[in-house]
């Protein structure tokens, strides 16, 4: 009479309730566990953390205990990387219902993933790859975050991709088809500004022109990084998103465009390979909250401005 | 499913096609760059296309790197990235968990040619997999090492383990558990003294991963007790097999590392 216990049953028990964390205003740094303690000692850290969704789909051990503790003192954000929702076939329902029981589980102030696939049949290639955009291809696309939405029970913010090629098959531009997107699906952007320079430099096109044309009015969340510089065929300069390094001069100029139009985003500091310690990704942070505060303070003084 | 020649039958202008036509060279640095990309106004796309074959390339050499580190230490780095590149490209991973990627790996290297003369290197590896399927574990309290001393004498026999989620066992006939422990570490390795074959233990009763090398037998006993065999049989199997074979010590070593969660009585 053996009794069987399936890891499921086995999860920590359920705690107090999560606090509710505001994110607005808030810049934040991907949440690395080796700057857990150095967090965790530092009084003067204000910001968020967000975490890649596919690090936690675990049953238990070291990641949830982090995290658990983050989240305890943090706003938490929660990005998914595989969910390929920019790919022809159907969601993995396995997946999907692994990202809702962490949205469920952690409460996160924010949830996104990617315009971008990286499974095709069974293979998970683990990158996030770049689809054309035709009527076709947007119709699928809306079917899959609709989807998402519907599992989750909550609005999705979706980021523009980082890409390297075009496709011959392409009928209309990123933007349009991002804010046909929204139209549809009634989900929210996640504007990752590095890649749109990225894209901007690799695709010949102004990155202004591109956030002239894109909708602004439904972001939720702002992602900073570093890139690197190689080469193309031609021997053009070729923007590799990387993260791997500080944020560039070019990407905080346009940052600073975009808070003046929209306010005060949250912002992610991204920094996902050669990780520095913690003083050195935090000062990262701090750069994109002062822009962040002068923002507020600058409205603050119109608002006085208008009421005397 | 892909026609013999690797091109996919899926007809151009379906939705699909994109992806079918995207994936193929990916994983085949031979393959070139697919007809249906290119640079803006028209520019190649050699190099462009190049960036997502290394993306998935390079990231995917880099879990097996950091799940095997061990492994990668004791071949150096660049025989490594040499033997996890021709695992990614045969068995790349079908899961969008990496850390359920490189279960196939140990089986891999103990064909790989050029690992013909490390001969326990699997077995290394084989500890390295389970020590991060120990560590992404569900989390569960040990069995107190007091529990079986309430057990009456006569119903001791009876008695069946439940394994912690965490706890996997890796019988090698080399010494993979010594080979491990001096290289996971970053410290000097010593000269390897031993050639008896070991057994890992390999547990989390807490947040951490312990590693532990059982005495001979107790490896038989365990793997027993951890696939429900009630105690008295597998006592009786392993010490058939192992007539060194301590049972109380093995016993001991199980509670102490918290490889049960609890106890049940057959029959």
């Amino acid at each position: 009479m053996r009794t069987s216990t399936d890891d499921g049953s086995r999860l920590a028990p359920v705690g107090p309730r999560l606090p509710k964390h505001e994110i607005a205003g808030l810049a934040g740094t991907s949440f690395k566990h080796q700057h857990l303690q150095a967090i965790l000692a530092d009084d003067a850290c204000g910001g968020f953390f967000e975490i890649h969704a596919e690090n936690y789909m675990g049953a238990g051990g070291p990641p949830h205990a982090a995290l658990a503790r983050i989240r305890q003192d943090f706003p938490v954000s929660l990005h998914g990387v595989c969910m390929s929702i920019g790919g022809p076939q159907p969601l993995d329902k396995a997946h999907l219902s692994r990202f809702k029981a962490l949205v469920d589980r952690y409460e996160p102030a924010l949830v996104s993933e990617h315009l971008a696939w990286s499974t095709h049949e069974t293979t998970f290639y683990n990158d996030l790859l770049p689809l054309p955009y035709t009527e076709a291809t947007l119709a699928r696309v809306a079917e899959h975050i609709d989807e998402v939405q519907e599992a989750i029970g909550r609005r999705l913010l979706l980021e523009n991709p980082s890409t390297y090629v075009t496709f011959q098959d392409s009928t209309m531009s990123e933007t349009a088809f991002i804010r046909e997107l929204v139209k549809r699906t009634g989900c929210g952007l996640l504007l990752d500004i590095n890649n749109v320079f990225v894209s901007a430099t690799n695709q010949g096109y102004s990155a202004l022109a591109y956030l002239d044309d894109f909708p602004l009015e439904h972001v939720g969340e702002i992602h900073l990084a570093g890139h690197a510089e190689q080469q193309d065929d031609e021997g053009d300069l070729l923007l590799i998103d990387s993260h791997d390094g500080p944020v560039a001069d070019a990407v905080w100029k346009l940052y600073d465009i975009v808070i003046g139009r929209i306010g005060a985003i949250p912002t992610l500091i991204e920094w996902d390979s050669a990780i520095p310690d913690w003083p050195v990704l935090k000062r990262e942070a701090m750069a994109a909250q002062v822009i962040l505060d002068a923002h507020g303070q600058r409205t603050l003084r119109e608002k006085i401005h208008a009421v005397a | 499913m892909p026609s013999p020649d690797g091109t996919h039958p899926m007809p151009a202008g379906c939705v699909g096609s994109y992806a079918a036509g995207f994936v193929p060279p990916l994983l085949a640095p031979d393959r070139p760059t697919p007809a249906l990309v290119a640079g803006p106004n028209g520019k190649a796309a050699v190099k462009r296309f190049n960036v997502y074959r290394n993306n998935v390339t390079v990231s995917l050499i880099e879990a097996l790197a950091a799940t095997f580190t061990a492994t990668a230490r004791i071949t150096g780095e660049a025989f490594f990235r040499a033997m996890a590149r021709f695992h990614v490209r045969e068995t790349p991973p079908t899961s969008p968990l990496l850390f359920e990627y490189g279960r196939d790996f140990p089986d891999f290297i103990a064909r790989y040619e050029h690992a013909q003369s490390m001969p326990w290197l699997p077995d290394v590896a084989r500890i390295e997999r389970a020590w991060l399927d120990a560590y992404h574990a569900g989390d569960a309290a040990g069995l107190p090492p007091a529990a079986l001393s309430l057990i009456a004498p006569e119903r001791l026999g009876d008695v069946l383990f439940e394994a912690h989620p965490a706890t996997r066992l890796v019988r090698s006939d080399y010494p993979a558990v010594t080979i491990f422990a001096a290289n996971r570490r970053s410290g000097p390795v010593g000269r390897i003294e031993t050639s008896a074959p070991e057994s890992a233990l390999i547990t989390r009763p807490d947040l951490e991963v312990v590693v532990r090398h059982l005495a001979p037998g107790a490896d038989l006993l365990l793997s027993r007790l951890l696939t429900g065999v009630p105690l008295a049989v597998a006592a009786t199997e392993a010490g058939r097999l192992c007539p060194t074979l301590d049972l109380s010590a093995a016993i001991a070593t199980a509670l102490d590392a918290g490889a049960f969660t609890a106890i049940h009585h057959g029959g």
